[in-house]
């Protein structure tokens, strides 16, 4: 299985997977992203047993199972930076130019914390604990990159 | 409690390299069956051959979708029963014990393949992982997931550049006695902490290299191991653990649901204490950190603890990766079944300049999922 094998004569077929599709959003994903989009609010959804509010939404409390699709609460556009990578490489996938901070934001009233782009500090000073807020796009998409970015407060 | 038992009879690995253009998967798969016929001797005799095969491999990184209807003739699974194993190889092991504990079948090939230098960016392909609206519109993939995993440990476990550069180092020089892995080029420490970040604090050689692989097993039912071989391998215990997927909803550093399929294996294998009774460890180390992360997860060390235990000589007491791990480069796919396959060899007496003496029973692991979402774990017996 190591041996030398002779190349000649031998190529490859470049190939490029482009497939065109949808993802619906979901009854409470677009009740999420319209409420960012058009009123430049974080909603969040609480299990009141567990009083745990997780963000992105779900139907239900993944611990105990309770539904709780109705339970919307009001997020703070605001929250802890609590974990962050600086992303250095550049790749298609990625929604910026190297190197920028991705990092993970507790938003206020908030258990779970999401992961967002963080701009306004340079890599070399952000650290885990300070302060952002959220920068919401001109231009919207119908994701979460209707939040623009986050920044120090 | 088990009265039937499993056995792996025979393993094949294809040797992982970083750009095997000029080989198809088709032809490493190819390579794989014919050294297991080599070794075992079976057919694919409608009456007493094997008829079921488990197939693993990653659709997008074959560009191809149930792209084992692509490989079936390599697999010998023309005319015959075949499935995939989407999840990570390790689990086909345990799929196929479970096809022959039932008694749908006493043979069982169980065959993977993956290369990753098909793609542009394996990056890439990860990102296509996660969920299109809160994810991968924020670039989440698998190395900047694991990157915010390794920050959160290094902190809990108080991981020093110095450990993590231990653990390249020693990864390399185990490789470097493994004739089947990827990287086995001596490394510096020096050179891995001046290794350019990747995605703080994951430098360029804490990352496992771009590999192409190919591994397979022949699994047998008690009654009829002997006919494939002397040293048989048992199966003694297989579970895995799933994790939330959002990566805010679980704490990064806590384990759990490696914790949950460890404790599975173990029971079902009958280990009380497994600090005191595994012999071998092959754990699946996509990036340096997680070797001790995952081996707390294992239960080899206490929560937290996993700095310490690189210092206090645990990869050696519990003989942590002596194939050089996953650090040392196999296909995400496949890592944990080329773990398995380590561990076996290594129970068969059969591995080379990399055995060890003394070996009862070992432990291979494998994750799929950003930052170990999903773990499976599996118990060998000699
Ligand atoms: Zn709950």
């Amino acid at each position: 299985m190591t041996m030398q094998e002779d190349h000649k004569d031998c190529f490859v077929l470049e190939g490029k997977m482009a497939l065109p599709n949808q993802n619906f959003a979901g009854r409470l994903g677009s009740r999420f992203l319209i409420a960012i989009r058009d009123r430049k609010k974080i909603m969040g959804l609480k299990c009141n047993p567990c009083g745990k509010t997780f963000v992105p939404p779900r139907e239900y409390c993944e611990k105990c199972w309770t539904k709780i699709a109705d339970n919307w609460v009001e997020l703070g556009t605001e929250g802890e930076l609590v974990n962050f990578t600086v992303v250095r490489y550049g790749d298609r996938h990625l929604p910026k130019k190297p190197p920028y901070i991705l990092g993970q934001i507790r938003l206020d009233g908030a258990d779970t914390p999401l992961v967002h782009i963080v701009e306004g500090i340079d890599p070399r000073d952000v650290e885990s604990g300070i302060r952002v807020k959220a920068v919401f796009a001109e231009k919207t998409t119908n994701t979460i990159m209707d939040i623009d970015h986050f920044e120090p407060v | 409690m088990a009265t039937k038992r499993v056995a792996i009879c025979a393993v094949a690995q294809h040797k992982n390299d970083s750009d095997l253009w000029h080989k198809r998967f088709q032809g490493m798969l190819l390579d794989v069956l014919e050294e297991l016929q080599a070794q075992a001797g079976f057919t694919f005799d409608e009456e007493t051959g094997v008829n079921t095969i488990v197939s693993c491999s990653d659709d997008f990184f074959d560009a191809r979708t149930i792209s084992n209807n692509g490989v079936t003739d390599v697999l010998g699974a023309q005319y015959r029963g075949e499935e995939k194993m989407a999840q990570e190889g390790l689990n086909a092991v345990g799929y196929a014990q479970a096809v022959i504990l039932s008694g749908y079948a006493d043979l069982v090939l169980v065959m993977g393949h993956c290369k990753e230098s098909q793609s542009e960016s394996r990056r890439m392909i990860s990102n296509m992982g996660f969920d299109p609206f809160y994810g991968r519109a924020v670039g989440l993939d698998n190395l900047n997931a694991a990157a915010l995993q390794a920050r959160a440990y290094m902190k809990k476990a108080g991981l020093t550049e110095e450990q993590l550069a231990g653990i390249v180092v020693r990864a390399r020089q185990l490789a470097a006695r493994n004739p089947y892995a990827n990287a086995r080029e001596i490394v510096e420490a020096g050179k891995v902490v001046a290794s350019p970040q990747l995605c703080d604090p994951i430098r360029q050689l804490h990352a496992y290299p771009v590999s192409d692989g190919a591994v397979g097993m022949l699994l047998a039912s008690e009654e009829r191991a002997a006919e494939f071989t002397d040293k048989p391998v048992w199966i003694a215990g297989f579970a895995n653990c799933m994790d939330s997927y959002f990566l805010g909803d679980r704490d990064l550093t806590a384990n759990f649901a490696l914790k949950q399929a460890a404790g599975r294996a173990y029971r079902k294998a009958g280990i009380a204490d497994p600090r005191k009774e595994l012999d071998l460890v092959e754990v699946m180390d996509a990036y340096a950190y997680q070797q001790p992360l995952w081996l707390e997860g294992l239960g080899l060390c206490g929560d937290g603890e996993g700095a310490r235990f690189l210092d206090q000589g645990g990869q050696e007491k519990y003989r942590v990766n002596l194939s050089g791990g996953m650090l040392a480069g196999n296909p995400v796919i496949i890592a944990g079944l080329y773990r398995a396959a380590e561990a076996a060899l290594q129970l068969k007496g059969e591995a080379g300049e990399r055995q060890v003496p003394d070996l009862h029973r070992a432990v291979a692991h494998s994750t799929t999922g950003a930052a170990g979402q999903f773990h499976s774990v599996l118990i060998l017996e000699r």
